[in-house]
């Protein structure tokens, strides 16, 4: 039988306020346990909730930019369950009415565009966290991270396979930090991911029964822990067996999935509108004026890197995969005052491998935009070949010294004097008549070697195709 | 000088006939010669009131003293004192130091305010009778074998029986008017919003106000001065400007349209009780008031929507003690599921039990739009209820309570009796709604209060409304003879 895999996924994205959703403390990361959690936080008796009003325009930025309806007014609902890291016995979150209505993502798969359709977005609180490692025989409770605001981004089951789940989850990852709602770092959990999967013979219209995995904490393993879950419902459904509703937590090591709690298991968490906030409202005036607010969004960008740079959709695709990327990109093109796609040959190429290589983001490059500029423009302007733009790079990433400096303190200038390159020329020729006689009577691949020698000869620094030209008429003389 | 109201030990303090210091001390001796009897104080802040005494005349010397600097008063223990104990009024709390005021305790603090203690209170204020609090219930100073009304009986008894001069309490179906009724003092429940809720332990948060509890009208409004105000960490306070409560009390009633809702005086009503609130009104219509009869037709259905919603609300708002944090825990847990059941199965008493019950179910998938979601629809009927009634009179009255304060143990047996001693104060809470109850007359020698209602923000009008009714009786100056050597 012929399967179809079904996906949707649900992102938290933790939004990079300075403060909390609901009280005042700070939301910095990797503060000593329990110091960034107020009287708020801790669920003490008779605090009170005050909605964070950045948190809101976050999630209003985030609605904008899918196309979504923003809601005028949405409601805070209190998800009530009892866990020593949830300190006030309920989650403040929004259920029946979220602050993001219907969207839509496009996403690039195998070449083709594909539109994944967002349900909804929602702002909540995070729970604090659990520490059961470091206590033996005790549980310690951190609640630094209660309160955080999240952004909860639910996918229509629009997606067919991992790949796309993962084309989706990444495209998300790229918008809420073109925003500027989120840092995207998947190993502090900034940004996290679970996944519904089933699976249904192809052409059948009802969906399978679908199970929740959890802790998916990076691209690859969301395509793993997918691809493992796929092929035990389908395994299992090939034996007789039946799929059920339940969570299962992706184990990295084991690279499985493992029943965590089934749908009779799960909590009843009735839900109703918290009393203590007032209803959300959100003024056409407020959206307008977030509107202003937006930055170039990937598609606008893409787009533009098309036109305006004359790049091609691969190109323009991977360079504006991220705003650091893009941003970085364009600050070569303006400097460097040359091609653009030289420019991103250069982004693309050599530093984008230089860099995967040493592990490091764009934002940590050793060699700044203005400076692999500078390598560009005197590939532009001919003072060095490409051969030896590769080596001014090596010394670009392991010094802070410019372009410049480099090509004048190892001489490394192209030659382009036609007199002196002829007389390289007319020196190899005279040493090596031999070769000249086999080029002479028919063996064109010697002109390689004529090549080579004039580039021993220069250190490799004459003009190639300078030399190309004169090397054909002398040859031929 | 305990028989002076707050507005006359206001003006002792200031012209120096006494120090907040004297005061302090005479009122903190009251407090040891009767608190045994009454069980009003679970708490008394002694060195504290007077280290704040000593803070007052001061004050009052360098001539930057406001109406209350100085004055004593006691704070229900609802509100978050901080470094006093606050345990609203529940084992499970016994042992909590709250880290932070209240809003309302901040204003009595910076307006000078002397706090004598903390009061008794039905566990966690949910109780008609004071008899669910775990220190035991508060007498009534009238009769001390009959119950002073809750939840805020300790505040009622302490100011009925002269032991301090205001108190704080909180209204979540009648919380302050059915004590302050049962105990023969005048009490406002403020519009919802209006006091801010922040360090107030949260029963039902759309129903909770806090308010305050005294012998005249003329002192609540003292006192609601301190009290109201915006308040930027509640999302439900109201940020509008503030009345000035005291400068209107001596209007003129004449013309005021009083409408009289007939669903307040049918069966269940002791005839006493109605016989002394047409008095009442008479004593209006001779002050030049119009008096109608006029219909709340959804009263009928208050109680049962209070009952789903109230609980909901409490069922959720009580999670938060799970001993995990602060508060009871049990000893010796087993584990996780063994430290919530015991520390809450101990720490909680059964009225507060029953409504966590009742809320949960209520709330429970399958259950909530017949129960919760309606309970909020009929919300709204009653709320146009009361629209309607006030397009047509200017304050509604009406008895604070169907009888007057019951013997210990009568309803505590049976649930259903004692929420509708509620029965005519709860349809505020639902809709928002000011009222106060104010003292007028006695039956079978215990004191009857009867209920005013406003439109919504009216406060200063309804205390108008009651100041001069105060000033043509003296039912507000009525003492318990047991406490009270003194007529007046």
């Amino acid at each position: 039988m012929q399967w179809e895999t079904v996906i949707g996924l649900e992102v938290h994205a933790q939004l990079a306020t300075r403060s909390k959703i609901f009280s005042a403390a700070a939301t910095a990361y990797g503060a000593e346990p329990n110091t960034q959690a107020c009287t708020i936080d801790l669920g003490m008796p008779g605090v009170l909730p005050v909605l964070n009003a950045e948190a809101v325009r976050m999630a209003v930025k985030f609605g904008l930019a899918i196309n979504a309806r923003v809601a005028s007014r949405s409601v805070f609902a209190r998800k009530n369950y009892f866990y020593p890291d949830l300190p006030k016995g309920y989650q403040i979150s929004q259920y029946d009415l979220p602050v993001v209505g219907k969207g839509k993502l496009n996403i690039l798969v195998d070449g083709e565009v594909k539109t994944v359709g967002v349900t909804r977005a929602h702002l909540e609180e995070d729970a604090g966290k659990s520490l059961h490692e470091d206590f033996h025989g005790l549980t310690g409770i951190d609640l630094n991270r209660a309160g955080t605001p999240l952004l909860e981004i639910v996918s229509e089951p629009d997606m067919r396979s991992a790949k796309e789940a993962v084309a989706y989850l990444k495209k998300l990852h790229a918008l809420v930090r073109y925003l500027e709602i989120c840092d995207g770092n998947m190993q502090e959990g900034s940004f996290r991911c679970d996944a519904n999967v089933s699976v249904r013979p192809k052409g059948q219209q009802e969906f399978g029964t679908r199970a929740e995995i959890k802790n998916l904490n990076s691209f690859r393993f969301v395509e793993k822990a997918i691809n493992f879950e796929v092929e035990r419902q389908i395994e299992l459904i090939e034996n007789g067996g039946k799929v059920v509703q339940e969570t299962r937590l992706y184990d990295s090591v084991k690279d499985e999935t493992r029943s965590m709690r089934s749908k009779e298991e799960a909590n009843d968490y009735r839900y109703f509108p918290d009393p203590d906030l007032l209803p959300l409202e959100i003024t056409a005036d407020f959206i307008a004026e977030v509107h202003t607010s937006l930055p170039e969004l990937p598609d606008a960008k893409r787009d533009r890197f098309k036109t305006h740079y004359g790049l091609g959709d691969y190109d323009a695709t991977v360079l504006t995969a991220t705003r650091e990327l893009a941003d970085y990109f364009e600050a070569v093109v303006a400097e460097a005052g040359a091609d653009a796609k030289l420019s991103a040959n250069w982004v693309m190429g050599d530093l984008s491998g230089a860099l995967n290589k040493a592990g490091l983001e764009i934002e940590q490059s050793p060699v700044e935009a203005s400076r692999l500029a500078g390598l560009v423009r005197r590939i532009n302007d001919e003072t060095i070949s490409g051969k030896i733009a590769k080596q001014v790079f090596e010394a670009l990433w392991e010094s802070k010294d410019s372009a410049d400096d480099i090509i004048e303190k190892q001489g490394l200038k192209q030659i382009t004097d036609t007199g002196a390159i002829e007389s390289i020329i007319d020196q190899i020729i005279a040493n090596n008549p031999e070769q000249l006689a086999q080029y002479r009577s028919g063996k064109d691949k010697l002109f390689g070697f004529f090549v080579g020698q004039a580039m021993k000869a220069t250190q490799g620094k004459a003009n190639p195709q300078q030399l190309n030209d004169l090397l054909k008429a002398k040859l031929q003389a | 000088m305990h028989n002076k109201t707050i507005a006359e030990l206001s003006q002792g303090l200031q012209q120096k006939q006494f120090s907040s210091f004297e005061l302090t001390e005479h009122f903190l001796n009251r407090i040891q010669q009767h608190n045994d009897k009454l069980n009003a104080f679970v708490t008394v802040t002694g060195e504290l009131a007077l280290a704040q005494a000593k803070g007052a005349d001061a004050r009052i010397a360098s001539g930057q003293s406001n109406a209350l600097t100085g004055v004593p008063i006691a704070q229900k223990d609802i509100f978050c004192t901080q470094g006093v104990r606050t345990s609203c009024g529940s084992k499970m709390l016994d042992n909590f130091i709250a880290p932070y005021n209240a809003t309302v305790v901040e204003h009595f603090n910076k307006t000078g305010a002397v706090m004598l203690g903390k009061l008794n209170m039905d566990e966690f204020a949910m109780g008609s009778s004071n008899e669910t609090s775990y220190y035991g219930p508060v007498k009534n100073p009238w009769d001390l074998g009959t119950v002073p009304g809750g939840s805020s009986g300790g505040s009622a008894a302490a100011v009925a029986s002269r032991i301090a001069p205001g108190a704080t309490g909180t209204d979540t179906g009648g919380s302050i008017r059915q004590p302050a009724a049962f105990c023969g003092i005048t009490g406002l429940k403020p519009t919802y919003g209006l006091v801010s809720r922040w360090g107030m332990i949260a029963f039902a948060s759309s129903l909770d106000q806090g308010g305050p509890m005294a012998r005249t009208a003329e002192d609540c409004a003292l006192m609601l001065q301190t009290m109201a105000g915006f308040d930027e960490k509640d999302s439900t306070s109201v940020n509008r400007p503030v009345d000035d409560f005291s400068a209107t009390l001596n209007n003129s009633l004449a013309g005021l349209r009083i409408g009289l809702p007939k669903e307040f005086f049918g069966e269940g009503l002791d005839p006493e009780i109605a016989k002394l609130i047409h008095q009442a009104i008479a004593e209006y219509e001779k002050l030049g008031a119009t008096v109608k009869e006029i219909s709340l037709p959804n009263m009928n259905l208050s109680a049962p929507a209070y009952y789903v919603v109230a609980p909901a609300e409490c069922s959720s708002n009580l999670a938060r003690f799970d001993g995990v944090r602060y508060g009871y825990r049990c000893e010796n847990p087993k584990d996780l599921h063994d430290l919530y059941t015991r520390s809450r199965g101990e720490g909680f008493g059964a009225e507060v039990k029953r409504r966590i019950l009742i809320g949960t179910y209520v709330l429970s998938a399958g259950y909530y739009d017949a129960y919760y979601l309606k309970a909020q629809k009929i919300r709204r009927l009653i709320s146009d209820d009361f629209k309607q009634a006030f397009q047509e009179v200017d304050v509604l009255m009406g008895p604070t309570s169907p009888s007057v304060a019951f013997r210990f143990g009568e309803k505590s047996a049976d649930p259903i009796a004692m929420y509708l001693s509620d029965i005519y104060t709860i349809a505020l809470n639902l809709a928002g709604l000011p009222g106060m109850s104010i003292p007028v007359g006695f039956s079978k020698n215990l004191p009857v209060g009867m209920q005013i209602i406003g439109n919504y923000f009216s406060e200063s009008h309804l205390l108008n409304v009651a100041h001069q009714y105060q000033q043509v009786t003296d039912w507000h100056h009525k003492a318990p003879a047991e406490f009270c050597d003194e007529k007046r």
